[in-house]
């Protein structure tokens, strides 16, 4: 138990203006090695503990940058949990701290329970006995109110659908048990075609789990969306189009040190946190600026971009370099200026981004601001309007466990591939199923066997 | 009041001499115990009063871990098998399982030989009908013809015979299995020692007369051709095997069943006792699942001797005259005699998670329980727990550490601890699907595993400890030459091709090349020249450990895992209810169970991580005030 790395977000999560994720660990070093570029060398070890270094996280898989940081690091015994002990200091608000969060968790971190790094503390020595008794209230807290309460909606039909997936894996399970355990008795053998069969169903399952872990984080965070165009298409005027229509909010954050401005809108429930490029003075060209190091990052970051066209002038250079940009991006078009002479052809955009949703709007009378507020809904919601009925992963560590038993599901796929004997598939099918029951905190007790017994006629 | 005489002086009396109390017997004698083996019939020792087999699925694990530890089982099922094939050859190594018929009265009287022959180990016919105990715990027993027996130990392995009573339809009367006379009074003494008694019940088909069947309708099944011994002391065994026979039931069978089956005593609710489900009566089976169109029996012979044969899967507690008319409608069976009707048979035993993981009751001391007492069911995890409850018995006396096995070591380790800890409300099987780390725990490496502890507690003797040595040094550099050996593109290459396998760019090591499933080490003797003839466990093992090494060392890791939280240790002297944070449930279930480790406490039901958690934080408290103290 305190043989693992743990992490958690360091911070009170929202505006502040620096975020910290920090981990406690035996890995807690080697794992922030493998996520941290330095800007001068090449890996914080070259740097010596308990000194602030600047550079960047980068995401070793994607090779795209997180966020800068400072970064720190503490040697055993001489930190907080006497553990070796590593701190992010990134940028503030929700997302980068999200992501760094989530970065550490898939590199061999796991989140920390409530009151664990005190915990750990404890045990090692660092806080006195009279505190003892405060860390017990806080696991007690966390069990007997905390967890019913912490589980809202949202997650409650999680569980429901995690028991579903479960609930097959049992039956695969009872299936090849019964076949390695009874081999004498009259029952029929699994194919590996079936058991492949179940196994890809069952990973289809996870992944439309995690799909959603994407939805979940908007609900959560806000859908990150950048209105981008060339000079007097109409950016700002549909930016305040947007504004009206919502009801609610309009908050200005100013990012820390930043010349971009974040604004809320709430377009039928889901909170759009759009990057307003009109923060960049439109005197200067939009495609310079996108070379700028953070405007870019924002760019990248974002979940939906918003590309809009000017109607009435024929197709530029500088669209056709944003095109460029938006290709490979979720993305809606919009053709703007539709009350004014047409001079741009829609098949035309259609036929330079396939595939791309493209919405003539006026903004000006009003025209078409209804079909993009459904055409991102719908892009939400990936084409199903209702939510009410989706399970949503909205927490790191239920993602984390998915992505655990997609991975484990996925070797036993691999191992019926190869052929191998059925038992050490069967190893790879449990591996799933007990990460599965992390999320919803069923253990595998007698499940099993009663499983067995209930499904299969045994006996002398 | 009875009349009472001194009988003798042992260190440990073993109470009954089924498969738990012939190890545990045989252990503690050959532990250097003065030990007295007390049983209600000598002509039933070993007896195998259900199915002619030893082994099977999990349960020829458990066989091989008690021959690696230096138990009798292993070496007397090679003497009496007539037949023996290993089940699951087409999965993975790590369940291939033994399974051998037994000729029951050879089983019988080979054991009874090995007993009646040890040093240090007396045999008497006699009924313990209670145990003598003084504030520390049990210090004899007596019997029924007054015979009082002092002992520092004792063990209690009563089997079915303890409050034993059988059901045959609507008949129902007190007996022990297969008609010998019960232990009656014996659970009345230990209820009033505070031991708290369950009643299970169990069963078994009909024997039939080998004379009236006709085997062209049945289909036959052989044993192997190349047979595996059980023990790792046997040499090559050749024998001249018993086939068995398979056949079905049909809707007429299944007719006679449900027309009767208000004649069932499991149905008419005489039973009280509860039964496993593993295997379930005819009539059960029947019921429950009523759209099968039929259900498999096999026919096996119960001895070379005799024509006893024994139905498996057609266990039943309907009248003998129903039994007779359902055996009829089955192909090969339409002339069956019967010559044992079949039986259920209920029994006192006891719960087993008031017992230590060495077998001892907690609020007894020197009071050790085994086999269908404990609640478990078979020979096989019978015969484990005996010879773990007479190595512990032995080593208490000896003012030694207890011996215990943990859930990473040995399916018995799985056996013992499930049963402790986690109870069981039915008769309990092993099967390998309990086991976590099933894939380290194979019954090829039962020997590496265990033979060591085994000698270090001075069960395992010098024989077969070099037999060990012998074959583990074999092992050893066999994986070391094979590690060695680099074969290049030249040498390699044309045979790669010819088995349809990958060519190399460079010298790969046979150890490499032999993990590609389409290899095995008898196919590569092509290109490996240099070796030497060794024999086919040793070469089996070397292939086994390189073929599987990925699954093997994920499976390690977990294991290192699991062995920390077993290293967290618990002192049973905890009074959980001062323990702040403890919800309700897990302060009483950790009261009763008194876990030795967290691992264990972790595996309560009821016992929650926090609740867990909790426990680490007191055990560092724990660890500091003593610090403190020593300051």
């Amino acid at each position: 138990m305190i043989d693992d790395t743990i992490a958690a977000i360091g911070t009170a999560p929202g505006e502040a203006g620096i975020g910290i994720v920090r981990m406690s660990g035996p890995d807690a070093v080697s794992i922030l090695d493998k996520l941290f570029v330095p800007t001068r060398g090449n890996s914080i070890l070259e740097y010596g503990g308990r000194r602030l270094t600047h550079g960047h996280i980068v995401d070793p898989d994607t090779k795209n940058r997180v966020d800068e940081v400072l970064v720190t690091y503490m040697k055993a015994p001489y930190t907080y949990t006497a553990e070796d002990v590593t701190e992010i200091d990134c940028h503030g608000g929700i997302v980068p701290v999200r992501k760094i969060l989530e970065l550490v968790l898939r590199h061999g971190a796991r989140i920390a329970e409530p009151g664990e790094f005190t915990k750990r503390a404890f045990l090692n020595g660092r806080i006195d006995l009279a505190q003892a008794e405060a860390v017990m209230d806080l696991i007690r807290a966390k069990t007997d109110v905390g967890f019913d309460v912490a589980l809202g909606q949202l997650e409650g039909s999680l569980s429901k659908e995690v028991k579903r997936i479960r609930d097959k894996l049992l039956e695969m399970l009872a299936h090849i048990t019964v076949n390695i355990d009874f081999p004498d008795e009259d029952i029929e053998e699994i194919t590996y075609r079936t058991l492949k069969e179940q196994a890809e169903e069952i990973i289809g399952d996870i992944e439309g789990l995690l799909k959603t872990a994407h939805t979940g984080k908007i609900i959560r965070e806000g859908l990150s969306t950048v209105i981008i165009g060339k000079p007097n298409v109409g950016k700002s005027s549909l930016m305040n189009a947007l504004l009206r229509e919502s009801r609610a909010i309009v908050t200005d954050i100013p990012g820390t040190t930043r010349d971009v401005i974040e604004e809320y809108v709430n377009i039928q429930g889901i909170p759009l946190r759009i990057i307003d490029t009109a923060g960049i003075r439109e005197t200067e060209d939009f495609i310079e600026k996108i070379g700028v190091e953070r405007s870019k990052e924002f760019f990248n970051r974002a979940d939906l971009i918003i590309f809009v066209l000017n109607a009435a002038e024929p197709l530029s250079s500088e669209d056709e370099q944003i095109m460029k940009l938006v290709e490979h991006r979720d993305a809606i078009v919009l053709i703007n200026k539709i009350d004014l002479p047409a001079k741009l052809e829609e098949s035309k955009i259609q036929e330079l981004l396939p595939g791309k949703r493209i919405i003539p709007i006026s903004v000006l009378e009003g025209k078409g601001l209804q079909e993009l507020e459904e055409a991102i809904v719908k892009m939400v919601y990936g084409g199903e309007v209702k939510h009410q009925d989706h399970s949503f992963v909205t927490n790191a560590r239920h993602k984390n466990a998915l992505e655990r038993s997609k991975k484990s599901m996925e070797d036993a796929v691999g191992a019926i591939g190869q052929g191998m004997p059925l038992d050490f598939i069967e190893v790879d099918v449990k591996n799933t199923w007990e990460y599965l029951g992390e999320i919803t905190g069923d253990t595998v007790g007698e499940d099993l066997i009663d499983k067995i017994f209930a499904n299969f006629c045994l006996g002398k | 009041m009875r009349e009472q005489f001194e009988a003798g002086t042992y260190e440990v009396i073993v109470v009954g001499a089924g498969h738990a109390g012939c190890e545990a017997a045989l252990a503690a004698a050959r532990m250097g115990c003065k030990t007295l083996l007390l049983c209600i019939n000598l002509d039933s020792i070993a007896m195998m009063p259900c199915n002619p087999a030893i082994g099977g699925t999990g349960k020829g694990h458990l066989v091989r871990e008690i021959d690696a530890l230096g138990g009798e089982m292993g070496r007397n099922i090679d003497k009496a098998f007539i037949q023996s094939r290993m089940l699951n050859t087409a999965k993975g190594p790590a369940v291939h399982s033994l399974r051998a018929q037994a000729d029951k009265l050879r089983y019988h009287v080979e054991m009874k030989k090995v007993i009646e022959n040890e040093e240090n180990l007396d045999l008497k016919q006699g009924e313990v009908i209670s145990l003598i105990t003084d504030d520390k715990g049990v210090t004899g027993v007596l019997t029924r013809t007054g015979a009082i027996y002092h002992t520092k130990a004792v063990i209690l392995a009563t089997g079915t015979y303890l409050g034993g009573k059988i059901f045959i339809g609507s008949v129902n009367y007190e007996s022990g299995p297969n008609g010998l006379a019960p232990s009656k009074e014996l659970t009345q003494n230990l209820k009033q020692l505070k031991l708290q008694m369950r009643r299970f019940k169990t069963g078994t088909p009909a024997r039939v007369d080998k004379k009236t069947l006709d085997f062209s309708k049945m289909e036959i099944q052989p044993g192997d051709e190349k047979i595996v011994p059980f023990s790792f002391m046997s040499e090559d065994l050749e024998r001249e095997q018993e086939p068995c026979w398979l056949t079905y039931t049909n809707q007429n069978t299944h007719d006679v069943i449900r027309q009767n089956i208000h004649r069932s005593a499991m149905y008419g609710g005489d039973i009280e006792g509860t039964g496993p489900r593993y295997c379930p009566s005819i009539e059960d089976k029947v019921v429950r699942f009523a759209d099968k169109e039929r259900h498999q029996l096999f026919v096996e012979p119960e001895g070379l001797d005799t024509n006893e044969m024994y139905v498996q899967g057609m266990s039943t507690s309907l009248p003998e005259d129903v039994q007779i008319r359902f055996l009829r409608t089955i192909p090969g069976l339409e002339r069956v005699k019967i010559l044992r009707p079949a039986y259920a048979i209920e029994y006192d035993c006891v719960d087993p998670t008031q017992l230590k993981l060495t077998l001892e009751c907690k609020n007894i001391p020197c009071l050790f329980s085994a086999g269908q007492f404990n609640g478990s069911s078979g020979y096989e995890e019978a015969a484990a727990q005996g010879l773990i409850a007479g190595i512990n018995a032995a080593l208490k006396i000896q003012n030694k550490e207890p011996f215990v096995l943990d859930r990473s070591e040995a399916y018995i380790g799985v056996l013992i601890d499930d049963l402790v800890t986690k109870g069981t409300n039915e008769p309990y099987r092993m099967m390998t699907s309990r086991a976590e780390y099933r894939l380290v725990l194979r019954q090829d490496n039962a020997d590496l595993r265990l033979t060591e502890k085994g000698y270090q507690i001075g069960l395992v003797k010098e024989d077969r400890y070099r037999v060990y040595l012998e074959r583990k040094q074999m092992i050893e550099e066999e994986l070391e030459r094979l590690r060695r050996v680099f074969i290049t593109p030249e040498q390699g290459n044309e045979f790669l091709e010819s088995m349809q396998s990958a060519t190399i760019k460079s010298s790969i090591s046979l150890y490499d090349l032999l993990k590609r499933p389409e290899l095995t080490y008898d196919n590569i003797h092509i290109i490996d020249r240099e070796r030497k003839p060794l024999p086919d466990h040793v070469i089996n093992q070397c292939e086994i450990q390189t073929k599987y090494e990925g699954y093997i060392d994920k499976q390690l890791k977990q294991i290192e895992q699991f062995r920390k939280m077993e290293s967290k240790r618990l002192d049973p002297e905890i009074d959980y209810h001062k323990i702040e944070g403890l919800r309700l449930e897990a302060r009483q279930k950790l009261s009763t169970i008194k876990p030795l480790s967290i691992g264990q406490a972790s595996r309560i039901s009821g016992v929650s991580p926090a609740d867990v958690s909790v426990l680490l934080v007191y055990l560092e408290q724990q660890r500091r005030k003593k610090v403190d103290e020593i300051e």
